[in-house]
């Protein structure tokens, strides 16, 4: 792989040219191919759920959405769950809903908003938000976010592994800066940086974790508020990549869990290949 | 030293240090700004007890007294980068109004381009980052993202001692009872010699391992 100048930072992102090739282990009964897992696929009958700051409904690229909601802290200080009238206070949000309608153009989009409480209040509505999303049972939840407070990282842990064997699939953004954050760090995640290539629907494996693929996160164009469209980079931009191609893989496959939707991410991604 | 004498050197300890971490604020913001060859840089401070930002350096347009001036945390660019403690990229931001108004409401000036760092201290967000309008005569990069997560590192740690020594501050300018009493012992003490401060730092010493939930030393 070519020297990078801040070699010494976390792997949280990848020149798309420089990516090493991946000699799969074992004997796999067929080639699993990326033609198999989302060709033809429009992302119909699965529910994508974007915990951010609001998606503003009805934006050209992002259309209806299918529910709204927004976490809440009360004057006692505990999270209640609203619907949410207020929509994207940030243009974050409907940046990635945006993203995953691009890949997924008929999947189902639910915003939980947990932005909006104050950047003190946004741990506990982070957490009520991700409880409420894996009670739900929604296919995929997309986190373009992370905490670095260690007094949520248990928690965050648990609703993670109730996610994953529950048959929600958590998508998060790695963190590109020397902290400890989460949940990306998580096993039962996807955890998510950026790559610089252009193909959307281009994917890297990453062998050796916490990151584990490389999606496309650096001059995206996008949904912004009010109806604009914008360019943006960072991997909270990638994260929603990799949420639209599951949508994709799941509407194809319906069924599959977390652990045989990563097994199927690695085999098509683009830098792996039978030895 | 009496204990206004020691209180007022260490107040004077405390306010060159203010200056220095200033400086060093301003210092950052102005290379940040050489760096990308960008219009302006600024850092934010997150005031947890109101739950603003806080302008606390800026480089280019916009004048002085920006510095102090405060904006919401719960929403805009830099609220969501402090809460959700990722950077952000943006570029071509005209072509929505809202956000047009909303900066030229808090910066007077309205910038087409963003990059936005949370400014991070161990597991505590301090603040933000923000280089407006770098330019754009090439793509933006992944070796750019990574320098700015480096000027966010930096910054982070001049905004931790910023903080640091106005909380000392606070403290010495008496802010609070106990600190009141920790400021005379140390006056106090500052006005015995040889045996008797001997014994006193002893004292102390034992007070401190009490007070620490230790054995005292013997």
């Amino acid at each position: 792989m070519a020297e990078e100048p801040y070699a010494d930072l976390p792997a949280w992102s990848i020149h798309a040219g420089s990516v090493e090739h991946v000699d799969l282990q074992g004997d796999w009964p067929s080639p699993l191919t990326r033609e198999w897992a989302i060709d033809g696929a429009t992302g119909a009958g699965v529910r994508v759920c974007i915990l951010d700051s609001g998606i503003e409904a009805g934006h050209p690229l992002v259309g209806e959405i299918q529910r709204a909601v927004a976490i809440e802290i009360g004057d006692d200080g505990a999270p209640n769950l609203i619907d949410d009238i207020v929509g994207d206070v940030s243009g974050h949000g409907t940046a990635c809903a945006s993203i995953v309608r691009a890949l997924a153009p008929e999947c189902s989009l639910i915003s939980v908003r947990v932005l909006g409480a104050g950047s003190t209040g946004t741990g506990d509505a982070l957490l009520a938000g991700l409880r409420w999303a894996v009670e739900e049972g929604f296919d995929v939840v997309n986190m373009s976010l992370s905490t670095t407070k260690h007094l949520f990282a248990a928690t965050l842990h648990e609703l993670a592994d109730r996610a994953y064997f529950g048959g929600t699939i958590l998508v998060a953004s790695a963190h590109n800066m020397p902290v400890d954050s989460y949940p990306w760090r998580f096993a039962a995640v996807v955890s998510v940086g950026s790559h610089d290539g252009e193909d959307p629907l281009e994917w890297f494996y990453n062998p050796t974790p916490p990151v584990e693929f490389f999606a496309r996160g650096l001059d995206v164009e996008g949904a912004w508020l009010n109806g604009a469209t914008m360019r943006y980079s960072g991997n909270s931009f990638a994260t929603p990549h990799i949420s639209g191609i599951i949508a994709l893989i799941l509407s194809k496959h319906s069924g599959l869990t977390p652990f045989q939707l990563k097994t199927i991410l690695s085999l098509t991604a683009r830098n792996v290949e039978a030895a | 030293m009496n204990e206004g004498d020691f209180r007022a050197a260490v107040a004077a300890g405390l306010i060159g240090a203010e200056e220095s971490h200033r400086a060093l604020l301003q210092s950052i913001v102005e290379t940040a700004r050489a760096i990308f060859r960008a219009q302006a840089s600024s850092i934010f401070l997150l005031d947890e007890a109101t739950d603003e930002l806080v302008f606390e350096a800026l480089s280019g347009p916009g004048d002085e007294t920006l510095v102090g001036r405060r904006m919401s945390s719960s929403s805009g660019i830099a609220g969501w980068v402090i809460a959700t403690r990722q950077p952000l990229v943006l570029e071509d931001v005209a072509e929505d109004p809202r956000f047009a108004r909303d900066f030229a409401a808090d910066t007077g000036y309205v910038p087409r381009g963003v990059m936005a760092v949370p400014l991070l201290h161990e597991e505590r967000g301090l603040g933000v980052l923000e280089v407006l309008d770098r330019e754009t005569d090439r793509p933006f990069t992944l070796d750019d993202m990574n320098l700015l997560a480096l000027f966010g590192a930096q910054a982070a740690i001049a905004l931790d001692l910023l903080t640091k020594g106005r909380r000392a501050s606070a403290l010495v300018s008496g802010g609070e009872d106990e600190a009141e009493a920790v400021v005379r012992v140390a006056a106090a003490l500052e006005r015995l010699e040889g045996v008797e401060r001997a014994t006193a730092r002893r004292l102390l010493d034992a007070l401190g391992d009490v007070l620490d939930g230790r054995s005292p030393r013997a």
